[in-house]
């Protein structure tokens, strides 16, 4: 598949299907690929890469690169996909320009974990069916694939590329998956312990702004936190509660958006776990008005931005403790 | 910075006997932009509003706090005072310390410390007002009423009369409503069909009126003067136009088992019915749940039977859409369901009935003929027990806390008929209390007691059994301090009367309020009886509460009355408070369309300059200011907070709860 992928790309490029392709780039090290935009073969042949370690989600490079003058080449992968759906919803995208290539996707691969297994000194990693051939200064190491998955990987919560004008692998289907037992295990916390949590994994934000950059449903024209009229640009917290707060703050503005993509943990370099605040938003409304997945397509109305008569109080059925 | 003057409202001591109304306005005048801050024992009267007046020339205001009732109660007095004296109406903030404050604490600390935290927010909002023109928008002139009982009929005549166009939308096939089943009326048992079945047909005939029966209300859009509603005629596999209301097909029909609900399944009709003589419009109805031809698409007797051609099975249901400027409702009540009151073993016995049964139990059209038989065996009979309050007034969670007006009245009329047309009866009516307010209501029920020798009996029945063709009733006699056991041949039960069950969904549908027992509310139970709260939304009948014939026509012209000045006017005056996007910052996403309930928001591509000379297209909000309310929803979906709201922006919002907690 990796070569696959990167000869697609030259393919649509050399072809004169499209004038420019986004796809992953090595960065300082072997594993942190980052999303690239390329315009020759040449580029593409130099940089470009797709391995266990793409797990950036490129779709939200497409609300530029949509506007600029041609067609855009971007690979989407199953999850990456919905995002992307969800921004076309928005209007964010401009459909006729952008070539979706979907690729079947096995998990990507997350380096901490690879790390924590007692890996030291990693040179590559060598993808082989269910086994990872770790290669570092000490002599090679063997792991198992699915135990060195991003969390958001080991609990996929869909195998299927929900739209695309070419597909390269076998397109899969919804999963069931475990994706909500964490946030399960934090609801059956009391209010005091949740709150003891929160203000200690959140303490430790340095507030790089990475989760919101990367974050696809966070792709305002102006983001509050930087809009001078919000009033808390440039505003110094008052104490750490106040700097805690940026999180939940964006996690109610992704709301009824997010795709649950992960991106925002994944990029953390302070390991909070912040898909967790969104997985809450996503299983609360799953429960309150019916299953509902943002970007897995283009008809559904968010339960969020709609009304129907029948809807519930959030509050009376939680009062009630139950669902709908 | 702006020069803010503050005036203190005693509303004698309404305010002032909980709020050291001079501490206030000593307090806040040291806030930042206070140039004057005084009190006064009524602000809203002509001497107080002089005052704000002068002080406005006196001291060059440039925005006024007022702190006093409730924005709802004189907001409006105080803009146009401020107007008067030349500073814009948008100027004015009002803290309310009265109904947040002095009514709500005893303590006059704490009332006063209160008072001047609200008096604190107001000021930081107007320091961030700024003046706002009102636009205008135009009135339709055409009124919809929902539900064609006697308060919609009433009400459609009435404005029909003044020269408007209505229309009704009723949910039967037929309009009329729970008058039509009502055999005669208290306290001068007339009856109901004589009186009504005129205003009916002069409904019908009226050029300025449509009648849309077994219609709903689909959907509602848009405000005052200008509401966009869909009416779904369901189908009916009748053509209206067609059909001479003959009456053929509803004698040949061969499904001959279906409940009658116009007689509440007391007899049987056919699949395909006229629901009485009088209906209007008279038009045959095929019920689909019985007619075979729609189930399995074998009969068609109707069809062949019916010289006009109006039998038309592929009908579907239709949705029409039409503008209103105004809307009123009128969808009455229904007794309540008896399941939870098994001790009155109504469903047991079919000889217990309620009295809206009991009324077609006596009625000429009704399944007896207007001869009081028993439902079980057709027997006349001798004793009978009227039991009233059955589910009203009722504290144990199975009933309705309030009193349903209307059964002390018709209960008296009941056990008063009934010895007339059978003085072999004896009746006997069991209650808590009698209670008779109303124009020669009293002496109505003293006439059943006098002269008709009714036996009124203080005390609830406790137990109804069926045993052997007999009711065993057991009841306690209060007065008499005694246990009475009772055969009796047949058992009433004045139920209690609810909102029809269409009332909740309809009242999401128009933005009304309700109140706990899905009453519509009134803008002001005192001032504004026949008004909700939302504007060009009106009510009529019981929809707002239980009432009598009289009560009910009273309504329904005095809402009409309403509904002639509005539509008089060519033009409202809009809510200045309307949303605008930023345009820097919208993202074109559409997430305020999809929440708008007025259709205010559009889109449109619009280019901006970009760096490099660039030029870059992008799709943004557009909100049309005749049509925005000002609801605000639109605010709070914008991901970006591109949208904001005139009048109450995030800014000045964040600026009065800062001021709070201070």
């Amino acid at each position: 598949m990796q070569q696959r992928v990167k000869e697609k790309a030259l393919e649509l490029l050399r072809n004169g299907t499209v004038d420019r392709v986004i796809g992953w780039k090595t960065g300082e090290f072997f594993y942190d690929l980052t999303p690239a935009v390329f315009e020759t073969a040449e580029e593409i042949e130099k940089d470009f890469v797709f391995s266990g370690f793409s797990g950036a989600n490129l779709s939200k490079y497409a609300i530029a690169q949509s506007r600029a003058a041609g067609k855009t080449a971007i690979f989407l992968k199953p999850c990456d996909s919905y995002s992307f759906q969800q921004l076309l919803k928005e209007h964010r995208i401009l459909r006729e320009n952008i070539y979706i290539v979907g690729i079947a996707c096995e998990g990507m691969l997350d380096m901490e974990k690879i790390r924590a297994a007692g890996c030291e000194g990693v040179v590559s990693v060598k993808e082989n069916g269910e086994e990872l051939i770790v290669e570092t200064l000490y002599g090679d190491r063997t792991l198992s694939r699915k135990d060195c998955l991003l969390e958001r990987c080991a609990v996929c919560k869909s195998k299927k590329v929900v739209i695309f004008d070419e597909m390269l692998g076998e397109q899969g289907d919804e999963q069931e998956t475990a994706r909500f037992d964490r946030v399960a295990e934090l609801e059956a916390m009391t209010p005091e312990e949740r709150f003891a949590f929160w203000r200690g994994e959140l303490s430790r934000c340095i507030r790089c702004n990475a989760c919101r950059n990367v974050c696809p449903a966070c792709s305002c024209e102006k983001c509050v936190f930087d809009n001078d009229k919000s009033g808390v640009r440039n505003k110094a917290a008052a104490d750490p509660f106040e700097e805690n707060l940026f999180h939940i703050i964006r996690a109610f503005h992704v709301a009824g958006r997010c795709t649950d993509c992960g991106e925002c943990s994944r990029v953390c370099p302070q390991n909070i776990p912040l898909h967790l605040l969104n997985r809450k938003f996503i299983k609360d409304i799953n429960e309150l008005y019916g299953t509902y997945q943002a970007g897995a397509d283009m008809e559904t109305k968010s339960p969020l931005t709609d009304f129907t008569t029948d809807d519930c109080e959030p509050s009376i059925v939680h009062e009630r403790g139950g669902v709908k | 910075m702006q020069r803010i003057g503050v005036f203190v409202c005693w509303c004698g001591s309404n305010i002032a006997a909980t709020v050291d109304v001079e501490k206030v306005s000593q307090v806040l005048a040291q806030e930042p932009g206070v140039v004057f801050s005084t009190n006064y024992q009524y602000m809203c009267s002509q001497a107080g509003q002089e005052m704000i007046q002068e002080s406005i020339h006196k001291y060059n205001l440039t925005g006024v706090v007022i702190c006093s009732c409730s924005p709802r109660m004189h907001e409006a007095t105080f803009r146009k005072t401020c107007e008067k004296a030349g500073l814009n109406g948008h100027m004015v903030e009002i803290a309310n310390i009265r109904e947040q404050c002095s009514w709500i604490h005893k303590d006059k600390d704490v009332g006063t410390e209160k008072a001047v935290v609200l008096g604190r927010a107001a000021i930081a909002k107007v320091h961030l007002n700024a003046p706002l023109t009102a636009g205008q928008s135009p009135v339709k002139k055409r009124a919809l009423v929902i539900g064609g009982g006697i308060a919609g009929i009433q009400t459609a005549l009435d404005i029909a009369d003044a020269g408007f166009d209505v229309d009704i939308v009723e949910k039967q096939p037929t309009i009329g409503g729970k008058m039509t089943q009502i055999d005669k009326t208290f306290p001068t048992l007339d009856c109901a069909a004589c009186i009504l079945t005129p205003k009916m047909v002069d409904a019908a005939q009226n050029e300025k009126i449509h009648i849309y029966s077994y219609a709903e209300v689909e959907s509602v859009k848009g405000f005052v003067g200008n509401f966009n509603v869909t009416i779904k005629k369901k189908a009916r596999y009748v053509d209206e136009t067609k059909c001479t209301g003959c009456g053929l097909c509803t004698e040949k029909c061969p499904q001959k088992k279906v409940p009658n609900a116009f007689n509440l399944g007391l007899d049987n009709r056919r699949a395909i019915y006229i629901p009485f003589a009088q209906a209007v419009p008279k038009v045959a109805t095929i019920d689909a749940d019985y007619c075979t031809m729609l189930k399995s698409g074998k009969c068609g007797v109707c069809s062949k039977v019916c010289t006009a051609g109006a039998i038309d099975y592929k009908q579907k249901d239709e949705l029409i859409e039409q503008e209103y400027g105004a809307i009123v409702v009128a969808t009455g009540f229904n007794p309540i369901k008896l399941d939870k009151y098994d001790e009155f073993a109504y469903s047991q016995s079919p000889d217990v009935v309620t009295s809206l049964e009991f009324e077609r139990l006596m009625n000429a059209a009704g399944p007896t003929g207007g001869t009081l038989l028993r439902p079980s065996d057709g027997t006349h009979p001798h004793t009978i027990v009227f039991v009233q309050c059955v589910g009203s007034r009722c504290d144990d969670g199975r009933g309705k806390s309030y009193c349903s007006k209307i059964c002390c009245m018709y209960t008296a009329k009941h056990a008063m008929l009934c010895r007339e047309k059978y003085p072999d009866t004896d009746v006997y009516v069991f209650y808590i209390d009698v209670r008779t307010p109303g124009k020669n209501f009293d002496e109505f029920y003293r006439r059943a007691v006098e002269e008709y020798g009714v036996h009124y009996v203080k005390g609830m029945v406790g137990k109804v059994v069926p045993q052997d063709g007999k009711l065993k009733v057991q009841a306690s006699d209060l007065l008499g301090d005694r246990q009475l056991h009772i055969d009796a041949d047949m058992v009433v039960l004045a139920a209690a009367i609810e909102p029809d069950e269409t009332a909740r969904p309809l009242a999401t549908k128009l933005t009304a309020s309700m109140d706990t027992n899905d009453f519509f509310t009134e803008a002001h139970p005192k001032l504004r009886p026949v008004e909700s709260p939302t504007a060009g939304i009106f009510l009529s009948g019981a929809c707002q509460g239980p009432k009598d014939i009289p009560e009910t026509v009273a309504q329904a012209s005095a809402a009409a009355a309403k509904v002639i000045g509005l539509l008089c006017k060519d033009s409202l005056t809009c809510n200045p408070c309307t949303a605008q996007p930023d345009e820097l910052m919208c993202n074109g996403c559409s997430s305020c369309e999809k929440v708008c309930p007025y259709g205010a928001i559009t889109y449109a591509d619009k280019e901006f300059r970009g760096p490099n000379r660039t030029t870059l297209i992008r799709r943004m909000a557009q909100v049309n200011p005749a049509v925005c309310q000002g609801c605000g929803a639109c605010t709070v979906a914008c991901p970006s907070g591109a949208m904001d709201l005139k009048g109450f922006s995030n800014k000045q919002i964040m600026a009065e709860v800062d001021a709070i907690c201070r």
